[in-house]
């Protein structure tokens, strides 16, 4: 209870500030109103379009998960076969890293040529973003098995399958969540540039918001998705809490 | 004294009855890693069944590759290693537990690679916790073990396979002195009871001749026989042993051996 306190107090201190301080600052008409709305005002803006807000949030999270879920298992599937190493490696590793350094507001439009104006060009999108963290981190924690491990395996006749899984993919288990957590944050990211080009969820939203010059409820938009990444991010952070829950002694108390 | 002498006496009907069959047989066993560096030389030992030996050698001098290749973890480059047994163990110098897995399913994870049907595989496993005293941390994880319990558990895996041989390459180096010497005596009774042949790597004098009835001391690399001798203090060997006469001549033996072997050119 205290330590919930403790851990939930500051961030909340900190938190309310910074809202008065906004409130009070655009209140007194030392940053206009158009460049950034007064809490108060953002927060009306989500009441009044609280029903348009939940169904582009609701759509977003959808295409998110999706996404998400689709680099995890691509991800870490992939990074299964790359670790074969070898020319395995080297010939498919270079295109992976492809996804990390293709600019995904140029590709959006080819996307939407591809999967046309629905949710599977914004899947797609986050996916794109969200796939290389996972690949790469998956890849370094099934390539760091303890040598010692390994000949323990060889020694009692452990086959490749075997190996793989009662020792390879648990050993890298904690690099797989490190993967996964950027990519949790990534997946949202990926999904509303998908969703600026097809104009649906919060995206599509906040194109429209800007056009009609509504800063408020761009900035109720912009809160949203922040909050949508936020959620999936401690999603996956608790998942891997609990996965890993009896390893560490640090996770213990 | 008395206690001594008695003790002599069961030993030498034990080796009576045990066929004097060769455990594990190395003709001029050769080893040199890519990059030219040789780490053991024309090396020919034989070792008993039923005996416990202690490879003993300065840091670095090859022998933790010479039980690797006895293990079949690494192949000679030259030279014969006959040693037909299906079930080795290996003990390492850490106790390398899998962190996500209980102790129970750590001990028997051996014979679930095996292919044995789950009930017996924890069956095994319990009696062979049971045999290193951890009864009460069945259900635990490693990460809620101290060292030594750690090092007993990897003792535990290795023992629940009930090998013919059994090598251990420093396992108790990390740990500290008392849990060293408890787990010294432990091992010593686990031989004792199971009958296996043991070979032990370690660079500890006192450990080699509390545990050992066999010493073979290596020279610095690349690694060759400086010293074989044989350790007579009795079958049952208790912690007040490393107090008595008869050890400090043992360890002084050793020493010797091993100095005159670290200064080889």
């Amino acid at each position: 209870m205290t330590r919930l306190f403790r851990d939930i107090f500051p961030p909340v201190v900190v938190l309310l500030a910074v809202i008065a301080a906004t409130e009070l600052t655009v209140a007194r008409g030392w940053i206009a109103p158009y460049l950034v709305p007064r809490p108060t005002q953002i927060l009306a803006a989500t009441v009044e379009n609280a029903r348009e807000l939940f169904t582009a949030t609701a759509s977003t999270t959808t295409a998110a998960m999706a996404g998400f879920l689709l680099s995890a298992c691509v991800g870490v599937s992939l990074a299964i076969v790359l670790s074969a190493g070898g020319w395995v490696q080297r010939a498919f590793y270079p295109y992976a890293v492809f996804f990390q350094t293709v600019p995904i507001i140029a590709i959006a439009p080819l996307l939407v040529i591809w999967f046309g104006f629905d949710a599977r060009a914004v899947i797609a999108s986050s996916f794109i973003v969200s796939v290389f963290p996972v690949i790469a981190n998956t890849l370094t924690g099934l390539r760091s098995t303890d040598p010692a491990l390994r000949d323990l395996f060889r020694l009692y006749g452990a086959g490749p399958v075997a190996s793989l899984c009662k020792l390879r993919i648990p050993f890298a288990a904690p690099s797989i969540f490190t993967g996964l957590r950027v990519a949790a944050g990534l997946a949202v990211i990926g999904t509303i540039v998908g969703e600026f080009i097809v104009g649906t969820g919060l995206g599509g939203l906040i194109v429209v918001a800007r056009r009609e010059q509504r800063v408020d409820k761009v900035f109720a938009i912009l809160l949203l998705s922040a909050a949508l990444g936020i959620v999936l991010f401690t999603l996956v952070n608790t998942a891997g809490r609990l996965v890993m829950r009896r390893w560490h002694a640090s996770e213990i108390e | 004294m008395s206690h001594a002498r008695i003790s002599t006496n069961i030993l030498e009907r034990t080796s009576a009855e045990l066929p004097a069959q060769p455990a594990v047989i190395l003709r001029n066993v050769a080893k040199t890693f890519p990059g030219g560096i040789a780490a053991v030389v024309a090396l020919s030992l034989t070792i008993p069944k039923a005996e416990f030996l202690a490879i003993l050698g300065p840091s670095g001098c090859g022998k933790s590759t010479l039980l690797r290749m006895i293990a079949g973890l690494e192949t000679p480059t030259a030279g014969i290693i006959e040693q037909p047994h299906p079930r080795v163990a290996f003990v390492f110098q850490d106790s390398h537990l899998l962190p996500w897995r209980s102790v129970l399913r750590n001990v028997a994870l051996p014979l679930e690679l095996r292919g044995e049907a789950r009930q017996r595989c924890e069956d095994q496993a319990k009696l062979s916790i049971d045999q290193v005293g951890l009864t009460d941390f069945t259900h635990r994880y490693p990460a809620e073990l101290s060292g030594g319990m750690r090092m007993r558990v990897s003792l535990a895996r290795a023992l629940v396979t009930n090998p013919d041989l059994l090598l251990l390459d420093e396992p108790f180096a990390a740990l500290d002195e008392i849990t060293r010497t408890e787990l010294d005596e432990q091992l010593r009774q686990l031989w004792i009871a199971r009958k296996m042949t043991v070979v032990f790597v370690t660079h500890s004098i006192g450990e080699a001749a509390f545990l050992a009835n066999r010493a073979v001391v290596l020279s610095a690399r690349p690694a060759k026989i400086a010293l074989d001798t044989n350790i007579e203090l009795g079958l049952q060997r208790v912690n007040a042993l490393r107090g008595e006469p008869a050890y400090a001549e043992v360890t002084q033996r050793l020493l010797l051996a091993l100095e005159a072997g670290a200064s080889r050119p």
